[in-house]
C-alpha cells in the first residue's frame, strides 16, 4: 500500500535529526496556529499563496531563501563543528550522518537559496525596471515559485523520513547509482531537483519573454538598466543550462529505478558521462547565480555613487560575453578526469580568458566609484566588500584554472575555499545588497542601517575567518568531505575556520535583528517618496510599495536613466509635470494554479521516491486536471477602474510634490 | 541615514505620457510591450528551444554509448526500418493534418478544424502504438533497456520522443474539446497555435532520430 515506507523510515534511534526535525515542526506548527487563530488565513491565501502579481512572487522567492539559507548554515555549523571535534576522534556525527549533512548543505545553497533569493529579485526587480506591469506570464511565474517551494519541502522532508543523499551535492555515480546507494536518499535529491528545475526553467522561460518582449514604450536594448541585461543573460542561462540537468538527473534516475545503464560500471554504462553532462549545466549554473548579482551590484555602486555606471555598453558586452562562455569551460571541473593535455589545456585557457570581462566589470565598478560622491550605506558596504572579497576568489580560481596546478589541489579544501569565496563573495553579498536596496521599496520602509552594517562587518570578517584556514589546509593537503582526520597539522586552522563559522553565525543574528527592529520603527522609516536613495532607474518612480499595477501610466523612456533625467528636470522646473489623464487598468487574476500544482507535484515526488506507484499516478492525473481548468478559464483578467488608477496615483504624485516643495524650502 | 533627507520627488505618471497601442507594438522596444499573441508565440517559442536542448542531451549520451552494446546485439541487428519508414510517414502526415488545422482555424472553419485535428491525433496514436509494439518485440528478444548501455540510452531518447507524443496528445485532445466548447476565442487561438508549434517541432527530433538513431545505426 505505501510501497517502501514503514515506521523504520523514521530515525527514532538518531537523536539529532529527530529532535532538530520536532523543533523545526513544532515551531512551523505554532506559526500555522498563530495564523490561523488571528484569522490571517483568507488574507495569505488571496494577497500571498494565490497572487500572480511578480512583485509578491519575487517577495516570497527571497523568504523561502531566506529560511533555507538558516537550514543550510545550521549544517555548516554542525559540519566545522564535527571536524573540530574529530582530531584524532570519531567527533559526534556518524559517517552517514555527516555525509547526508555535506550533501544537504550544498543542495539547499545554491538550489534552495542562492536561486530563489537571486530569482526572487529579478521577478521583484525586472518589472519594475523595464517600465512595465507585470511579468508576459504571470500565472506561470507563480507555478514556477511553487514548484521550487515544493522541492524545498521534499528535501526538509528528508530529514524526518527517511534520509537525504549521502553523495555529495552533485550526485556522482557509481556511488549515487542503487548499487552504492539503495537509500532513498538519492531519489529525494534528485526528483526534488526535478521538480525544483522544472519551476526554475518556466521562470526563466518568462523573464526572457518579459525582457526581450514587454519593454516601455521607448525602452530600447541599450537603454535598459545594467540589472536588466544580467537578468537577460542570467535566464537565458537557465533555458539553455537547466534542460540538461533535467535530463541528466532523468539519466540517473532511470538507472536507479528501472535498470537502465547510463552510469552504472557494468554493461557498457559510463559514469564519467555523467561529469560532463552534469558540468554542462554545472558551469553556466554558476553565473546564473553571479550574473544578476553582478546587476544588483552594478545598481547599487552607480546609486550610491551618484554617476551613472561607468562603461555601460563594456557592462553590457561583458555580461553577454561571459553569458556565452560560461557553456565553455565546463571540463575545468574535472582536470583530473583524463581527457588529455590538449584537452585540458584548452579548457585551462577557456576558464582564464572568462577572467577577462569579468575584470572589465570590476573595473567599471571602481572607475563608477571614482569621484563619485560616494554614501557609504548598508547596501555599498556589500559591494564593496564584494569587489575585495571576489577578486580574491577570482585569483584563485585563475590559480584552478590551470590543469597542473589542479591536479595537486583537486578535491582539496582549496577547492572548497574557493568556490566559497566566489559564491558568497558574489552572489550572497549580492542578495544582501539587493535586500537591503529594494526593501524599502517593497515594504514601503528602510532597513536599519546601523544593525545592516554591523551584519556586514560580522559576515565580511567571519568570511575570511572562515575560509582563509581551509585554503591553507587544503595546500596542507586536506581533502574536502572529511568526517575525521589525525594529522596534527590541519587541526589548529580547522579550530579558526570553526570560529569564523561562528562570527558568521553573530553576521545572521544581526540581520535577524535588523528586521525585527525596522519591523517594529517602522512608522519611522517610512519611505514617503518611493525614492529613498536618490535612484536613477524606474522602479524608484513609482510609489513604496508599487501598486498592483506598478505604472498608472506606462512610462515613455528617453535615453538612458530616464527616471534621473525627468528627476532632474523637475526639480529645475520646481514642478511636477501635467497631470496624465487615466484609463482603466487590466490586471491578472489571482489562480491557486500555482500552489495546487506544486502540492501535486510534491505528492507526486513523495510518492516516487517510496515507490507509492498509485498516489503517483493520482498525482499525475490531478496535475492534468489542473491544466484543464485552468485552461477552461473564461475570465482571465479583472479592471481596475481609471478612478481608483487616479486615487492611487494622485497620492503618489501629493507626496511627491510634498518633498519638492520641502526641497526647495 | 533617514530615509527622507535625500529623497527626490517624482511620481511614474510624469514621464511622458504618449505611448504606443498594444495592438501595433513590436515589443522592440519602440511602442511598448508586443500584444499578447506575439508573448505567448515567443514564449512558447523559448520553451521549445530548451525542450530541444533537453532533446540534444539525450542524443549526445546516444551518440556517446552507441557503441557500448556490452555483447549484446547492436542497431544492425534490431532494427527493422520498414517499420520506421510507416512511422515516419504516419508522423509527417499527422503534422500535415495539423498544418491543415492551423488553415482552418484561420479561416474559422469549426468542422474542418475538428477534422484535422482529429487526423493529427489518429495518426499520431498510429505513430505512437507501432513504437510501442517495437519496443514490446525488442523487450520481448530480450534487447529491453537494462541489456546494454547502447539499448539504455536507445529507449531513453526514443521513448522520451515518445513521451512527448503522448503529452501531445492529451494537449490535442483537451484542444478539441475547448474549441467545441468554447469556439474560436482568441485565448484558445493562441493555445492551438503553441500547440501547432510544439507538434512541429517533435517532426523535427523525429527526423534527427530517424536519420542518427536508424538510418546511421543501421548502416555503421
Amino acid at each position: 500500500m505505501l510501497g517502501k515506507l514503514t515506521w523504520q523510515a523514521i530515525p527514532f534511534d538518531q537523536p539529532i535529526p529527530l529532535y532538530s526535525a520536532a523543533v523545526v515542526g513544532m515551531m512551523l506548527l505554532a506559526v500555522l496556529l498563530w495564523v490561523v487563530v488571528k484569522g490571517y488565513v483568507p488574507y495569505l491565501w488571496r494577497e500571498w499563496i494565490t497572487s500572480v502579481d511578480h512583485k509578491r512572487i519575487g517577495i516570497m522567492y527571497c523568504v523561502l531563501a531566506l529560511v533555507m539559507l538558516l537550514r543550510g548554515f545550521i549544517d555548516a555549523l554542525m559540519m566545522r563543528s564535527q571536524q573540530a571535534f574529530a582530531f584524532h576522534a570519531a567527533g559526534y556525527l556518524p559517517p552517514e550522518h555527516y555525509n547526508q549533512i555535506f550533501s544537504a548543505h550544498g543542495t539547499i545553497m545554491i538550489f534552495f537559496v542562492a536561486m530563489p533569493f537571486m530569482v526572487g529579485l529579478m521577478n521583484f526587480v525586472v518589472p519594475l525596471q523595464l517600465g512595465v506591469r507585470d511579468v508576459a506570464f504571470p500565472t506561470l511565474n507563480s507555478v514556477g515559485f511553487w514548484l521550487t517551494a515544493a522541492g524545498a519541502l521534499l528535501v526538509n522532508v528528508s530529514l524526518v523520513v527517511g534520509e537525504f543523499s549521502r553523495a555529495g551535492w552533485l550526485p556522482y555515480p557509481p556511488l549515487s547509482g542503487i548499487q552504492y546507494s539503495p537509500g532513498v536518499g538519492v531519489d529525494y535529491y534528485l526528483w526534488a531537483l526535478e521538480i525544483s528545475g522544472a519551476g526554475t526553467l518556466v521562470g526563466g522561460i518568462n523573464l526572457v519573454t518579459t525582457i526581450l518582449k514587454t519593454r516601455a514604450p521607448g525602452m530600447r536594448y541599450m537603454r535598459m538598466p545594467v540589472f536588466c541585461w544580467t537578468s537577460l543573460a542570467s535566464n537565458l542561462l537557465m533555458v539553455a543550462a537547466f534542460p540538461v540537468l533535467t535530463a541528466t538527473l532523468a539519466m540517473l534516475l532511470l538507472d536507479r529505478y528501472l535498470d537502465f545503464h547510463f552510469f552504472t560500471n557494468e554493461a557498457g554504462g559510463n559514469p564519467m558521462m555523467f561529469v560532463n553532462l552534469i558540468w554542462v549545466w554545472g558551469h553556466p549554473e554558476v553565473y546564473i547565480l553571479a550574473l544578476p548579482a553582478f546587476g544588483v551590484f552594478s545598481e547599487v555602486v552607480s546609486t550610491f555613487s551618484g554617476k551613472p555606471l561607468f562603461g555601460y555598453r563594456s557592462m553590457v558586452a561583458a555580461t553577454m560575453t561571459i553569458c556565452v562562455l560560461s557553456f565553455m569551460v565546463w571540463l575545468h571541473h574535472f582536470f583530473t578526469m583524463g581527457a588529455g593535455a590538449n584537452v585540458n589545456g584548452f579548457f585551462g585557457i577557456m576558464s582564464m580568458i572568462i577572467a577577462v570581462p569579468t575584470g572589465v566589470k570590476i573595473f567599471n565598478w571602481l572607475f563608477t566609484m571614482y569621484r563619485g560622491r560616494v554614501r557609504f550605506s548598508a547596501a555599498m558596504h556589500w559591494a564593496i566588500g564584494f569587489m575585495v572579497t571576489f577578486v580574491i576568489g577570482g585569483m584563485t580560481g585563475v590559480l584552478l584554472a590551470m590543469p597542473p596546478a589542479d591536479f595537486v589541489m583537486h578535491n582539496s579544501l582549496f577547492l572548497v575555499a574557493h568556490f566559497h569565496n566566489v559564491v558568497i563573495g558574489a552572489v550572497l553579498f549580492g542578495a544582501f545588497a539587493g535586500y537591503n536596496y529594494w526593501f524599502p521599496k517593497a515594504f514601503g520602509f528602510a532597513l536599519d542601517e546601523r544593525l545592516g552594517k554591523a551584519a556586514f562587518w560580522c559576515w565580511f570578517v567571519g568570511f575570511y575567518v572562515a575560509f582563509v584556514p581551509l585554503y591553507v589546509t587544503g595546500l596542507l593537503g586536506m581533502t574536502r568531505r572529511l568526517q575525521h582526520y589525525d594529522q596534527p597539522q590541519w587541526h589548529p586552522w580547522i579550530l579558526v575556520a570553526g570560529v569564523g563559522a561562528l562570527i558568521i553565525l553573530c553576521g545572521i543574528a544581526l540581520q535577524a535583528a535588523q528586521l525585527v527592529v525596522s519591523i517594529r520603527s517602522r512608522q519611522r522609516r517610512t519611505d514617503r517618496t518611493g525614492d529613498p536613495w536618490d535612484g536613477r532607474t524606474l522602479e524608484w518612480a513609482t510609489p513604496s510599495p508599487p501598486p498592483l499595477f506598478n505604472f498608472a501610466v506606462l512610462p515613455n523612456v528617453k535615453g538612458e536613466e530616464p527616471y534621473w533625467g525627468v528627476k532632474r528636470k523637475a526639480i529645475t522646473a520646481m514642478q511636477l509635470s501635467p497631470e496624465p489623464s487615466y484609463e482603466p487598468i487590466e490586471v491578472p487574476r489571482n489562480s491557486s494554479t500555482g500552489i495546487v500544482t506544486a502540492f501535486l507535484a510534491f505528492v507526486l515526488g513523495f510518492a516516487l521516491i517510496w515507490h507509492i506507484w498509485w498516489m503517483a499516478a493520482l498525482a499525475l492525473v490531478g496535475a492534468y486536471a489542473t491544466f484543464v481548468v485552468f485552461a477552461w478559464r473564461d475570465v482571465a483578467e479583472s479592471v481596475l477602474p481609471a478612478e481608483e488608477v487616479a486615487r492611487i496615483d494622485r497620492a503618489n504624485r501629493s507626496s511627491r510634490a510634498l518633498a519638492l516643495t520641502e526641497m526647495h524650502a | 541615514m533617514s530615509t527622507s533627507d535625500i529623497a527626490i520627488p517624482l511620481p511614474s505618471s510624469v514621464l511622458d505620457l504618449r505611448s504606443v497601442p498594444p495592438s501595433e507594438a513590436t515589443g522592440h522596444g519602440e511602442g511598448g510591450p508586443a500584444p499578447k499573441r506575439i508573448v505567448v508565440g515567443y514564449g512558447f517559442w523559448i520553451f521549445l528551444l530548451s525542450d530541444i536542448i533537453m532533446f540534444s542531451a539525450f542524443f549526445a549520451s546516444f551518440a556517446v554509448l552507441a557503441s557500448a552494446t556490452a555483447g549484446g546485439p547492436g542497431a544492425a541487428q534490431l532494427f527493422d526500418l520498414r517499420n520506421v519508414q510507416i512511422e515516419t510517414v504516419c508522423l509527417l502526415l499527422s503534422s500535415v493534418c495539423c498544418g491543415v488545422a492551423t488553415l482552418a482555424v484561420e479561416q474559422r472553419y469549426a468542422r474542418l478544424t475538428q477534422l484535422a485535428l482529429l487526423a493529427t491525433g489518429v495518426l499520431g496514436a498510429a505513430f505512437l502504438t507501432l513504437e510501442v509494439r517495437e519496443f514490446a518485440s525488442l523487450i520481448a528478444q530480450g534487447a529491453g533497456p537494462s541489456r546494454s548501455a547502447f539499448l539504455s540510452s536507445f529507449f531513453a531518447l526514443v521513448g522520451c520522443h515518445g513521451a512527448h507524443i503522448t503529452a501531445g496528445l492529451l494537449w490535442l485532445g483537451t484542444m478539441m474539446a475547448q474549441f467545441y466548447a468554447k469556439g474560436f476565442r482568441a485565448d484558445i487561438c493562441r493555445r492551438y497555435f503553441c500547440f501547432s508549434l510544439f507538434w512541429h517541432a517533435l517532426d523535427i527530433i523525429w527526423v534527427a532520430i530517424f536519420t542518427i538513431v536508424y538510418l546511421i545505426g543501421v548502416r555503421s
